[in-house]
């Protein structure tokens, strides 16, 4: 076996744990798609092209919600803007790739890709593009293949709300949230995005309350600024 | 082939989110540093975000919802994702019928 091989095959092993964990979440987009109302088609074209998952989720949540195209376009934006301080590090990490190897690997930068290749990098671990392909790789055909079944799947649940389904998409979000909580100023910005949330949901009605909310939050992280030697990834 | 609408919007989702994963390198990488706030701000998106999109269903939804939120905040303090929103999925589903 060559030196790339092997960079590979040890790329495939790493991928291992995420691939048990992010499995789930590939079938529950898949089948919540089709209950959006996205045929298996788009869906499995949405998890191959924008390849987020929470973006992903938040897409499908306001293609059920009739919403004009360019809110779901931003909203997307939005959940997904934090690959710029990922690309922003990362790009440090990868940078003898060369340019379309660099091209390549941030198409493929989720949020366990980017978290482990800055792990590997820290330990003094090589980091070369066929270790993060071999990473990459069974990951994303996962999480496309999954859309797809999710979907077909999906799809034959003719009444979603009688088995609580609906309520699903927000707790998963729920959980991303709490997720984050060892984050600098998580807390002032989660209360912050709550309550102006919930205000705009009132006074102004919805989407605006994603829209709103969101730059509460945002606002508010704004003003404290962080500390130096915060963590970026939880 | 002719792609719908959605389909569409999904592709401009798609251009977008590469944006975001090549912009920090090609636009950031030439700052020195990044100047804390902005920092700050753009580490807070998501959670922003998120939050954003789920409070009301803690407030206008009901009381089954209610109380399944609340009970998804203090799980997941423990949990994993995946068993908090397995546990959570039946509690909705029983609070449902029984109020």
């Amino acid at each position: 076996m060559t030196a790339t091989q092997s960079d590979f095959w040890r790329g495939v092993r790493d991928a291992v744990p995420i691939m048990i964990a992010v499995a789930p979440f590939g079938l529950l987009f898949g089948a919540l798609a089709a209950e959006n109302g996205l045929t298996p088609f788009e869906a499995t074209l949405m998890s191959a092209t924008v390849y987020a998952g929470a973006s992903q989720m938040v897409g499908i949540e306001l293609f059920g919600a009739d919403i004009a195209p360019w809110i779901v376009v931003f909203s997307i934006l939005a959940v997904n803007f934090r690959h710029v301080l990922y690309s922003a590090t990362m790009g440090q990490t990868i940078g003898a790739y060369s340019r379309m190897q660099k091209a390549l690997a941030f198409a493929l930068m989720t949020d366990p890709q980017f978290a482990t290749t800055e792990q590997k990098a820290e330990k003094g671990i090589a980091t070369p593009f066929a270790w993060y392909l071999g990473l990459a790789l069974p990951v994303y055909a996962l999480w496309v293949a999954e859309a797809w079944l999710g979907a077909v799947f999906g799809s034959l649940i003719d009444d979603p709300a009688a088995y609580a389904i609906d309520f699903l998409l927000p707790l998963y979000f729920l959980g991303m949230v709490m997720g984050f909580r060892g984050r600098a100023n998580w807390l002032p910005v989660v209360a912050a995005s709550a309550v102006a949330s919930v205000a705009a949901y009132h006074f102004v009605g919805s989407p605006w309350h994603v829209s709103l909310g969101g730059l509460a939050g945002v606002a508010v992280a704004a003003i404290i600024g962080v500390r130096p030697g915060h963590k970026l990834v939880v | 082939m002719v792609l719908s609408a959605t389909a569409w919007v999904i592709l401009a989702g798609a251009v977008a989110t590469y944006l975001t994963r090549v912009g920090g390198h090609a636009v950031l990488s030439r700052f020195e540093r990044i100047p804390p706030r902005v920092e700050a701000a753009l580490n807070a998106v998501p959670a922003a975000v998120l939050t954003a999109i789920v409070a009301p269903y803690a407030v206008f939804f009901g009381l089954a919802e209610a109380i399944t939120i609340a009970a998804a905040i203090v799980l997941a303090l423990r949990l994993p994702t995946l068993a908090m929103l397995g546990i959570c999925w039946a509690l909705v589903w029983l609070l449902r019928q029984a109020i």
